[in-house]
């Protein structure tokens, strides 16, 4: 008997599986199982460890509740402004709100500093301007640092899941509903808001969840007096070298994820049956209050968005204060001295390393990340894409890495690859671990999508499966696959969390070199840190708009 | 040649083809005609080689094809939504197979050029297919589905979403590419008329097995059962009960009243038949011996489908009134009895 296509199809899936199954298994349930297997010592909760703990846990519930809140508060009029009104510049607006989701935290926090912190452009211009001695305004180190990056990085999330419902919602709903008898206040209180409310849940979750988790957000613009769960185990791993107590902390983070995570995808499962599929189109603003609004949201976010985003690079370029050591001949002006100094090696820096070799490593993981999370993840994705039982059973394990904390998984790597914490290749792997769900939620849904009649018809006209694999499944799957390589390249450059916990010293990634630059005194060092986080910037900014461009077009094709 | 030799196959789990054997001789189009389920396309899928069947042969020339993909049997097929390739344009879409055969290219161009000015698409060549409508995607799947010139043509519903003034002038235009390439062709369908416009032969599918095959004419003539009448179109279905013989035939009682049929068969008192009463084979006469009342009258442009309130249903010239009782004489070969 000949082996039919599909049997021969369904090994290679099979493989495709057990590979990426392989993966997980190693480089993410087998360091939480170590995790789970540590805390079982109970020795380590003394009542100061428990003290401690229960205080970051608060606190980390508070800051993520009130975070959510004011995400809400700011997140749903954006929503609204972009659902149902079309005005000048708001695609360009739309975008910039979306690119922080993806740009790393260290570049948000950089450009929060650059606008805000003490040696920021509102703080320097308001001491030249009164002639003060120390920074009027107190942000960085302070809650609002923390509230206000959250909301930065986090109102997308809003403005896409609530929005999409609400531009798709059928207009011949609330004109029935008018038709009937009901008033605005009873169409929204009867109508719009049951109709919203799975999406207005789903997006609050979420960024709960987000705001949970947040790690580079809180420590670079927090400080220790602010730390959460997160910041806690990476305080207590790496610089009070307290193990049994990270673990401890991690263990409550997993659980707290894990029961977010669980009620998320429970929601979104509710939520996906009131998918609308008319859209209403969204208009001009038409009376003087629409006009208002429109006018004064979007000029409230372009500030919010544009100011941090732009200050960064601004003040990478000018100097604005005298450097460490330097007194008397300051210059101030223009200067590229912040990036000339990267490429030179000063001693008493902390890296015997020119700055510029943190870009170099940086560069060289992200393009392994791609290799590794491509290699495994296209052909995963592949699999997945056709249905069957494996497939039901395996999505759902797919999924979990990404409610999982990244300083978390970096704890587990130091628990359980701790003889290789010397190796540059653990930096990879998490970030292949952290980057793979999304590469293969990327590909595998455009796979699933192109009908299986294609190939059947490029059978029929005398297509092998090899050539209909390169001329039919290829063409239709390359965005996908591009978008989802740039992905993965823009995750590991800015990769933070689990990198601050398994990266070592000699090996440092750009993120990394810009914490240490920011945590040291003096001009210079902060110059280089913009300088660096700039450059950060441009390149995951490059990435993103990329993977913006390759959506728009290829998406609704078919 | 095309020789099926009694094809089996189940969907879950439940027999959907049991035991399909016929053959298809070149030159000649044949229509598979059934309800939606029947297994029609399931039929094509095994031809084509994108299916296996559970028992059964497809054999082409007297060469089973078991062993043959379905990239090297060079049989064509027209999918039922076209499946046009979104990423090509029309002019890819159609060179896709002479590519496939390894065709140089300066002779694909000429080729190209060619069948898509012979099915009217010139200067659609550079679009993409999803800016086609629906006639013209349609016309492109064809384009696509002969530039190999297959040595079998497959349809499968291929006018099924088409308006019905489209649907005819493509008929027509199909039936002269048939014409003209010679090669066998299988017409799948679930619509008689364009089954009866297209079929050199027409076969019916019922309940996985072909219950009738013969020429447009023969089948219309001729139902082989109560189900293909009623599939078919082909009039009034009564069940009655025979009463006795009587010169011009055997008198049948139904609920709609008696009938004379004047059938070969030999028939006993009590036997239940099944009648089949033609629709337009009646005019409208004082003597006539079936009298009703009128229930509906509807025009249509063969002249009115009368309705009456004995649940019978004919097509007279001349509309009577709504509520009036008319009488009616049924022609002889009006009234058939069917096994």
């Amino acid at each position: 008997m000949r082996r039919s296509p599909s049997r021969r199809g369904s090994a290679y899936a099979l493989t495709a599986l057990l590979v990426a199954g392989l993966f997980f298994g190693l480089f993410f349930f087998y360091p939480l199982a170590r995790i789970l297997l540590r805390g079982l010592d109970f020795s380590a909760l003394d009542s100061s460890a428990f003290l401690l703990t229960s205080h970051s846990l608060l606190f980390t519930f508070y800051q993520a509740l009130l975070s959510t809140l004011l995400t809400l508060a700011f997140g749903l009029p954006a929503a609204f402004l972009f659902a149902r009104f079309d005005f000048r510049g708001r695609g360009f607006l739309r975008l910039l709100t979306a690119i922080p989701f993806m740009l790393p935290t260290v570049v948000v926090a950089a450009g929060f500093n650059a606008w805000l912190g003490p040696r920021g452009w509102l703080n320097i211009v308001l001491m030249r301007l009164f002639g003060l001695d120390a920074p009027p305004v107190a942000f960085v180190g302070t809650l609002g640092a923390i509230l206000a990056a959250h909301v930065f990085y986090n109102m997308t999330i809003v403005i896409r899941l609530v929005g999409n419902v609400l531009a798709r919602l059928d207009p011949r709903l609330e004109q029935a509903a008018r038709s009937l008898g009901a008033d605005s206040r009873q169409v929204f209180w009867r109508l719009t808001l049951p109709l919203l409310l799975p999406s207005l849940l789903a997006a609050s979750l979420l960024v709960f969840l987000f705001d949970f988790t947040s790690f580079g957000v809180v420590l670079l613009l927090g400080g220790p007096q602010f730390a959460t769960l997160e910041v806690e185990i990476y305080l207590q791993a790496i610089q009070l070298f307290n193990l049994p107590l990270a673990v401890w902390l991690s263990l409550i983070q997993l659980l707290c994820t894990l029961l977010f995570s669980v009620a998320y995808t429970r929601l979104v499962t509710r939520a996906a049956v009131t998918v609308q599929p008319r859209p209403a189109p969204a208009h001009p603003p038409r009376t003087f209050t629409q006009r208002l609004f429109v006018l004064t949201s979007s000029f409230l976010l372009l500030a919010f968005y544009f100011l941090p985003l732009a200050s960064l690079p601004l003040r990478s370029l000018t100097r604005l204060e005298a450097d460490l050591g330097q007194r008397g001949q300051v210059r101030y002006g223009l200067t590229t001295d912040y990036y000339e100094e990267l490429f030179v090696n000063r001693r008493g820096s902390i890296f015997y390393v020119p700055p510029v070799q943190a870009l170099i490593n940086s560069l060289g993981y992200a393009s392994l990340t791609i290799l590794l999370s491509l290699g495994i993840g296209f052909p995963a994705a592949a699999a997945l894409a056709r249905p069957g039982r494996l497939t039901r059973l395996l999505d759902p394990l797919l999924i979990l890495p990404l409610g999982a904390s990244a300083v978390t998984l970096g704890l587990g790597y130091i628990l359980a690859f701790g003889r290789f914490l010397t190796s540059p290749w653990l930096v990879p792997l998490a970030h292949t671990m952290i980057a793979l769900p999304f590469v293969i939620r990327t590909i595998q849904p455009v796979l699933a999508s192109i009908p299986d009649r294609l190939r059947e018809a490029a059978a029929t006209l005398g297509a092998s499966p090899a050539e209909t694999r390169r001329r039919v499944d290829w063409p239709l799957a390359r965005r996908a696959v591009l978008s989802a390589g740039v992905f993965a390249f823009t995750v590991s450059l800015g990769e933070f969390g689990a990198t601050a916990l398994v990266s070592r010293p000699e090996y440092p990634t750009l993120p990394m070199a810009i914490y240490r630059f920011l945590s040291q005194p003096g001009g210079l060092n902060y110059g280089q840190a913009m300088a660096m986080a700039t450059v950060l910037m441009l390149v995951t900014g490059a990435g993103i708009l990329l993977i913006e461009k390759l959506r728009l077009p290829g998406a609704g094709e078919f | 040649m095309l020789t099926l030799e009694n094809l089996h196959k189940s969907y879950n789990s439940r027999p959907l083809l049991s035991g399909i054997s016929f053959s298809v001789p070149a030159g000649e189009t044949v229509c598979l005609l059934g309800a939606s389920g029947s297994g029609k396309s399931t039929l094509l899928r095994i031809i084509a080689g994108l299916e296996t069947p559970e028992a059964g042969r497809v054999l082409w020339d007297g060469a089973d094809l078991a062993s043959v993909p379905a990239h090297e049997r060079n049989f064509g097929l027209f999918f039922q939504d076209y499946a046009l390739f979104p990423h090509l344009s029309v002019e890819e879409n159609v060179a896709f197979g002479l590519r496939m055969q390894g065709v140089p290219e300066r002779e694909i161009g000429l080729r190209v050029a060619n069948i898509i000015k012979q099915i009217n698409l010139e200067g659609f060549e550079k679009r993409r297919v999803a800016e086609l409508s629906g006639g013209e995607q349609q016309r492109v799947a064809l384009a696509r589905m002969l530039a190999p010139r297959p040595r079998l043509l497959m349809f499968d519903e291929p006018l099924g979403a088409l308006d019905r003034v489209l649907k005819d002038d493509l008929l027509d235009e199909l039936r002269r590419i048939l014409r003209e390439s010679g090669a066998p062709a299988i017409y799948v369908t679930h619509d008689q008329a364009e089954a009866f416009a297209i079929a050199d032969r027409v076969l019916l599918l019922h309940e996985g097995r072909v219950i009738q095959d013969g020429s447009p004419a023969e089948v219309t003539a001729n139902p082989v059962s109560a189900w293909a009448a009623h599939f078919l179109g082909l009039g009034n279905l009564l069940e009655g009960e025979v009463r006795m013989v009587t010169p011009e035939g055997w008198l049948v009682l139904t609920p709609a009243g008696e009938f004379i049929v004047g059938c070969g068969h030999s028939h006993r008192a009590g036997e239940k038949v099944n009648l089949l009463v033609r629709r337009e084979r009646v005019r409208a006469a004082p003597e006539g011996r079936l009298r009703s009342r009128v229930a509906d009258v509807v025009f249509q442009q063969s002249g009115f489908r009368v309705s009456l309130e004995n649940g019978l249903v004919f097509r007279l010239d001349e509309a009577p009134k709504v509520g009036e009782e008319i009488r009616l004489e049924l022609f002889p070969s009006a009234v058939q009895c069917l096994p």
